[in-house]
């Protein structure tokens, strides 16, 4: 073969955001023609690479050339106009569009520059979908009426609308069915024999392995292994570079196994379900126990917290807690009979970023601070300190605002609040997410105290070493459902990831 | 759907206003913030005076002016401390001019007339009220979304006001509602319409800054979604705060017909702008979670104030218009940097 350079290669590349080093010195090199497949747990930088590699992110060092040239990724349109084209996880199509003027949004074809010609469009989209092997969608339909198959599709001729030389695909099986997702490869295979290079993301394995040339493994912002044949490198060793950690976490002592068997259940879920996120779940929850749900994302992890927690209503089956159930789908009735919720996007969901720590604390439990309605604000505060003092949460200034705390003593905060309330079972989904390593130690002891103190947790991580490590029982997701329960010292990391990947529940 | 190129491309400046505005207020304790930005809006008004003083001198500054100018503020800034609830909490109310109109024209038809003082009060309030309910309860349990909601109710107010005078002036009769308008019930030179704005703004302060409902507002409408997972039941919430916007609009509606000594259906035109600029000017972000009576106050008297030195000087309403708006970008301009990275 000719010496070549490489179509795309990144070097050094690093971007921090406030906070949290998401790329800390990552290498990329793609040929032209391949399929290069991008491994790495949640939270290991895929998608901050894939949105510097768009455009959408500029790095903060590090160098980028392409085909032997070094450019820079200024813009979104810059990087379209190189030829590298993103497809998102998140599609990122217009409902209200027809099919075509979705595929041509931003270079319609156009008369006298400005006069839109949509029976151009409507033929050259026509052509691109037949290309696909989905000739039958229509490009003057709505893309709101589309299955989220066709969506996918429509997302691909839009990123060959353009003169394509790299095309970068964010998980676009997650959403597939496996005969869609044969399609997608037979598409991915064609581009290739054109010359054309493919990013593939994706946490299937087996996938991997059937269309993917090479593989470039991500772990905690690095590379940590780059160009390994994606055929023949063995799972373990890849789940092993997945995993490896730099950084040993520091996980509080647990009691022994089986401390809790005697005790009466606080929680008990009774087949819960939600049709499309998660099969009728069981599960028990004995007050000193944290028990955790390993699973990927989109395995229902989230979902069925939520669920548990009212803020999504059931299909089907009953959360009880203390013997009495829960009325579906609200929130203030899990609330009143005791359970909080830590959720997963803590600014979202969790959060009044304009306020001070003092009302995040307390607003669950502002009743008890009022007398007709007027609130005693020196005994709010005074309440709302103690319970951050109790968690050591830095500053320790109930009147600070929230905003200016780091991850881990916002994360503190939201725990404040349920411990204020006095509630008896905790659901935490994510609890360290954008919390600094450091912090994460002492924050695994804050909640392990509060089990320890009679608190029964619920804990959802897709960090499968936190689960392991802070969890004394374990229930692992796969695609909606639990494939196996056991003991967190009887599992390891391997183990889980294997379970969560292949979903196969024999050793 | 989302478009993950966009929301990228706007996550690294918004982080780095935001660290700058995090070293500000690490700097200062929340809370003196508002003090700051309506200090800035008393400055302006004491500009204003100041114009007022040396471009007309011997009117502006005559006792009955000042007793006018005060009255005039009085009905808007009623409403304006409803309005500013709800912009708080997230929402925004189009009916509250449509609502004064109803409400006043209502109070004042012959039957209502007929039980005099107390029948013409009642009436008001409860269509304000009514008004407001329906409001609430399309926005909260109708999931409609405020803007329509109250644009439509801003239509059929109006239009029902139309149909109950038939385009009519309704003169009032009862004398001892008009006896309220009279320098004879002036207080210590205070007119009774602004006594009862005084008391709705400090009624308004006190229900937000130390009630569980001023307190559930905020969060409702800086973080609807925390607020419903942190147990708190939004929906009831915007009901309520629908039926207080109605509720000042009834009470405005009463002052108006004191004020007037009638009732039409052309009552409260435009109101909704006027209030929403108000809060807007004082400091309220239309996004909701952030927002100050007094800030809402003190722009509403600096409206009112531009208004009437226009006048004294005999400047065109058309000029008058222009200086608002100018005045509603500067003051929001001038916030913008003073926070540095609001989130507005």
């Amino acid at each position: 073969m000719a010496p070549e350079p490489p179509l795309l290669s990144m070097t050094g590349i690093t971007k921090s955001f406030p906070g949290v080093r998401a790329l800390d010195g990552v290498d990329l090199e793609v040929q032209a023609g391949e399929v290069h497949c991008l491994l790495g747990q949640n939270g290991a930088g895929k998608s901050t690479l894939i949105k510097v590699l768009a455009g959408a992110h500029q790095p903060d060092g590090g160098e980028i050339t392409w085909r032997g040239e070094p450019v820079t990724l200024g813009s979104p349109v810059a990087a379209m106009r190189l030829g590298i084209a993103t497809i998102y996880q998140e599609l990122d199509l217009i409902e209200g569009l027809s099919v075509a003027e979705n595929v041509f949004l931003g270079h319609e074809p156009t008369s006298a520059g400005f006069v839109v010609r949509g029976s151009t469009a409507r033929t050259a989209t026509a052509q691109l979908l037949k290309r696909l092997g989905h000739p039958e969608i229509d490009p003057a339909r709505p893309v709101g009426e589309l299955s989220a198959a066709q969506q996918q599709i429509v997302s691909m001729a839009r990123a060959l609308s353009h003169e394509v030389r790299l095309i970068v695909m964010d998980e676009p099986s997650a959403a597939l069915d496996p005969d869609e997702v044969d399609n997608l490869f037979r598409i991915v295979a064609d581009l290739t024999a054109e010359g054309v290079a493919v990013v593939y993301i994706s946490h299937r394995l087996e996938e991997i392995r059937r269309i993917g040339d090479r593989v470039t493994v991500l772990k905690d912002g690095r590379a940590v292994a780059g160009g390994l044949p994606a055929e023949s490198t063995p799972t373990r060793e890849v789940v092993a570079l997945m995993t490896g950690r730099n950084v040993e976490y520091v996980f509080p002592e647990r009691p022994r196994a089986g401390f809790a068997t005697g005790r009466e259940p606080v929680l008990k879920v009774e087949g819960l379900t939600r049709r499309g996120e998660f099969a009728p779940v069981d599960l028990e929850l004995r007050p000193g126990e944290i028990v955790g749900l390993a699973g990927l994302v989109g395995s229902g992890r989230s979902e069925i917290l939520e669920t548990v927690y009212g803020a999504r209503r059931a299909d089907g089956g009953r959360v009880l807690v203390e013997g009495t159930p829960l009325p579906p789908g609200s929130v203030r009735a899990a609330v009143r009979a005791g359970i909080g919720l830590a959720p997963e996007e803590r600014k979202a969901q969790g959060l009044l970023m304009l306020e001070s720590v003092s009302s995040n604390v307390s607003i669950s439990t502002l009743s008890r601070f009022a007398r007709a309605g007027w609130l005693d604000r020196r005994a709010e505060r005074a309440a709302a300190h103690q319970a951050v003092r109790e968690l050591s949460l830095r500053p320790d200034n109930p009147d600070a605002a929230i905003r200016t705390l780091s991850g881990g003593n916002q994360q503190k905060a939201v725990l404040a609040r349920w411990l204020l309330r006095g509630c008896k079972v905790l659901l935490l989904d994510e609890p360290t997410r954008g919390v600094d390593i450091g912090a994460r130690a002492e924050l695994y002891a804050v909640i392990r105290r509060l089990a320890d103190e009679g608190l029964a947790v619920l804990l959802v991580s897709s960090e499968v070493p936190e689960v392991l490590g802070l969890a004394d029982r374990v229930l692992v997701l796969r695609e909606g459902s639990v494939v196996h329960t056991a003991d967190a010292r009887e599992l390891d990391e391997h183990r889980v990831l294997d379970l969560v990947m292949e979903g196969n529940p024999t050793p | 759907m989302t478009q993950p190129a966009t929301t990228a491309q706007k996550e690294a400046p918004t982080s780095a206003a935001e660290s700058a505005a995090d070293k500000e207020s690490s700097r200062r304790p929340l809370g003196l913030r508002w003090d700051v930005r309506s200090l800035s809006l008393l400055g302006v008004l004491a500009v204003l005076v100041a114009v007022g003083g040396i471009t007309a001198p011997d009117e502006f500054l005559a006792t009955s002016n000042l007793q006018l100018v005060l009255t005039q503020a009085s009905v808007i800034g009623v409403v304006t401390v409803g309005m500013t609830f709800v912009i708080v909490s997230g929402g925004i109310d189009l009916s509250v001019g449509a609502i004064v109109a109803l409400a006043s024209v209502w109070a004042t038809t012959v039957a209502t007339q007929e039980f005099g003082f107390g029948g013409i009060l009642f009436t008001a309030v409860a269509v304000g009220v009514g008004c407001g309910l329906v409001n609430g309860v399309l926005i909260a349990y109708g999931r409609m979304v405020p803007f329509i909601a109250t644009l439509a109710m801003l239509a059929s107010a109006r239009g029902l006001a139309l149909q109950i005078t038939d385009g009519r002036t309704q003169i009032v009769t009862v004398d001892s509602v008009l006896d309220l308008g009279v320098r004879d019930a002036y207080v210590l030179g205070i007119p009774p319409l602004v006594l009862v704005f005084a008391a709705v703004t400090v009624i308004g302060w006190l229900v937000l800054n130390r009630t569980t409902f001023g307190r559930r507002t905020v969060a409702v409408g800086g973080n609807a979604e925390a607020a419903r997972l942190a147990g708190i039941d939004v929906r009831r919430q915007r009901l309520y705060l629908y039926l207080l916007s109605g509720l000042c609009c009834g009470i405005a509606a009463f002052m108006l017909i004191v004020l007037a000594g009638s009732g039409q259906n052309t009552n409260g035109n435009l109101y909704e702008l006027d209030a929403i600029a108000a809060a807007i000017i004082g400091g309220t972000l239309l996004s909701g979670g952030r927002g100050t009576i007094v800030g809402s106050v003190l722009g509403v008297l600096v409206f009112t104030t531009i208004t009437n030195i226009f006048a004294l000087n005999n400047l065109e309403t058309a000029v008058q218009q222009i200086a608002k708006g100018a005045i509603i970008v500067a003051a929001v301009l001038v916030q913008r940097r003073s926070l540095r990275g609001g989130d507005a």
